[in-house]
């Protein structure tokens, strides 16, 4: 029971990762209706630029907010450059542009910063937390951070203008023009609060699996999973997701023999595959009726 | 977030192809089979491995024609097929010392099965999270192949090294190129083949199903049987393309299966354009040639420099190749007229 418990709070750390990430996909998700396979990358980027403003001196929170807003402008930025011409192209089109981004940004990263990995500094500190071996002060404040994100997005949709205005653009386009809504700036804002989103996912995650250009991989396939456990269009579920994903890729790796570390991947894929089959609209995702 | 109902009125997810412009007339496909018959025989070993790749490749790509352009299903999984077929043959020929030749349609038969199976989970998906799904598991096959359960048969992350064959009947032919010509026949049977399907009762199908599922159910389309056959069909031609790439490398290891190269063949679609059969050999030079020329461009940027030629196909010729052939054809016409 010990071991259990233990799996289970270490399976809460971890899951924290996946949280962030699945929050930042499934912004994107609700924005524009499709997945950003540049998430990650798009987050690896944001990392290293508030590393080298840390480098140049600035502190921790400086480097954070400044980050933030540069995020923020970048993923506006790429949208109204890249995909709003796009807008009318196929979906196969529009995932060819997400792929071809996220070459561009791994390169770019590779060249200004090189492969070698980085150590990135937390705020939080990482002695046990608690006095538990297995949670770290680092992981709660990640854990902390996270659901004051949910919490703050919770509040942005639900009580503010340009948050109905969004989930207005996302849920009826048509509709939501007609009532003067300016839905090709709403997909605008939701890229750029996914980047944001993304870029504080970044920061976070960064002290665990170290800076380098590679990093986000592994991580953006759990997210996947994550945001298609708890539902693509439920930020909530997302976080829920994330943390369960976590729990279960623990007690997996603890419980079941032959499991280790190089089954991780294959463990991610039985949980896409299996959720979509039995669920495809996740724990806490609505199911999305067509009209013929 | 509380909305229930969405208009279906976005874009398609793939636009719809007529079946006539899914192919080339007979005076053009006549020359170029010529072209790549004759070719090899001036130019040296290396470039006729590098056009044995592309048709290998061209392959692929077709096959994933047959499942998006045809029956409107997204893949970005098909390197896990590749994969099948390749390990399948590498395994037959050496372990079971099987004629190379024979391995083939073994892969292809397997490679169905596997894609039969994989469609039915995928029945219950479509776009964005068919994508996914797929996109999981090629991101999955590589572990698969490295577990210790399968490590006697495929040699574990060491992978297995297969021989290349010799030419047949003592013809005077170097190996490169007798094996370029085994595959050129394979490629221009499997694209007869691919036509004919296309053309036939359950191509419409395909199609009907592509352009609207509940419409094609109203009229008696069994939606699930063909969206499965589809599935089974493209990851078949898969595997024999992997087969075929196998022997032509002559070395199979789990890495080379990578979710890289399911983008590639992906990326080759597009390129070529989505539901023309003969872009699927234009775009699988695109996904040769391209990182070369990106990395001839600068070293350290290829990965940037391949991402704004992408942006720019995208950008400039939204359709592929298709679109440049259809421009060209245009011109052609109205010379003549003049």
């Amino acid at each position: 029971m010990e071991l259990f418990t233990n799996q289970v709070l270490a399976g809460i750390a971890t899951g924290a990762i996946y949280a962030c990430m699945a929050l930042a996909v499934v912004m994107i998700y609700q924005a524009i209706d499709h997945l950003n396979f540049a998430q990650g990358e798009m987050a690896m980027f944001s990392t290293f630029i508030s590393w080298q403003l840390m480098q140049w001196g600035l502190p921790y929170w400086g480097a954070f907010i400044v980050t933030l807003a540069f995020s923020f402008a970048g993923g506006i930025a790429i949208e109204r450059v890249l995909f709003k011409p796009l807008t009318k192209a196929p979906i196969l089109t529009q995932v060819a542009g997400f792929i071809a981004l996220f070459s561009i940004i791994n390169s770019c990263a590779g060249l200004i910063w090189d492969f070698t990995i980085k150590q990135y500094p937390t705020p939080f500190g990482s002695s046990p937390f608690l006095g538990s071996q297995l949670i770290s002060t680092h992981q709660a404040g990640m854990i902390g951070i996270t659901l004051l994100l949910l919490v703050g997005l919770y509040f942005f949709f639900q009580y503010t203008r340009v948050g109905l205005a969004m989930r207005a653009a996302a849920a009826l386009p048509e509709s939501a023009r007609l009532v003067g809504i300016n839905t090709s700036w709403m997909i605008a804002l939701g890229w750029g609060m996914a980047a944001a989103i993304g870029s504080i996912a970044g920061m976070l995650i960064a002290p665990v699996v170290f800076l380098e250009p590679n990093m986000m991989g592994g991580v953006l396939i759990y997210g996947f999973a994550a945001a298609v456990l708890g539902g693509l269009t439920s930020p909530f579920g997302a976080v829920l997701g994330g943390f369960l994903v976590g729990i279960f890729e623990n007690l997996a790796g603890t419980y079941i023999p032959h499991v280790g570390n190089e089954m991780k991947l294959p463990i991610a894929l039985a949980l896409i595959i299996s959720v979509l089959v039995i669920k495809p609209a996740g724990l806490f995702g609505r199911n999305i009726v067509k009209r013929v | 977030m509380s909305a229930v109902e969405e208009i279906a009125s976005q874009a398609p997810a793939v636009e719809a192809v007529p079946k006539r412009a899914m192919t080339l007339s007979s005076g053009t496909a006549f020359v170029i089979v010529l072209l790549l018959l004759v070719v090899p025989l001036f130019v040296k070993n290396f470039i006729i491995f590098q056009m044995t790749m592309l048709l290998i490749y061209g392959l692929a790509v077709l096959a994933l024609n047959i499942l998006t352009g045809g029956s409107g299903q997204f893949s970005l999984g098909n390197s896990a097929f590749y994969a099948i077929g390749a390990y399948t043959s590498a395994i037959l020929m050496e372990q079971y010392n099987v004629n190379y030749a024979l391995t083939l349609p073994v892969a292809g038969v397997i490679c169905f099965g596997a894609g039969f199976l994989f469609g039915q989970p995928a029945l219950r998906l479509s776009g964005v999270y068919l994508a996914l799904a797929t996109f999981a598991l090629a991101t999955a096959m590589p572990q698969i192949l490295k577990l210790g359960f399968f490590e006697q048969w495929t040699g574990g992350v060491q992978g297995l090294v297969v021989t290349k064959p010799d030419a047949p009947f003592g013809l005077p032919m170097s190996q490169d190129m007798w094996l370029y010509y085994f595959t050129l026949a394979i490629t221009i049977a499997i694209y007869i083949f691919s036509v004919n399907l296309l053309r036939s009762r359950s191509g419409r199908a395909f199609m009907a199903i592509r352009d609207n599922e509940i419409a094609a159910s109203a009229m008696g389309i069994d939606v699930a049987t063909y969206k499965t056959l589809a599935f089974g069909v493209s990851a078949g031609i898969t595997g024999v393309a992997g087969g075929l790439g196998a022997i032509a490398v002559q070395f199979v290891a789990p890495d080379s299966y990578t979710i890289t190269l399911a983008i590639s063949l992906f990326l080759g679609m597009v390129v070529g354009g989505v539901g023309w059969l003969p872009g699927s050999f234009v775009g699988s030079a695109f996904i040769i040639f391209v990182p070369n020329i990106a990395e001839g461009i600068s070293k350290g940027l290829s990965g940037a420099v391949f991402g704004v030629l992408l942006f720019l196909v995208i950008f400039l010729v939204p359709h592929g190749s298709r679109q440049v052939a259809m421009v060209a054809q245009q011109l052609l016409g109205k010379l003549r007229k003049n």
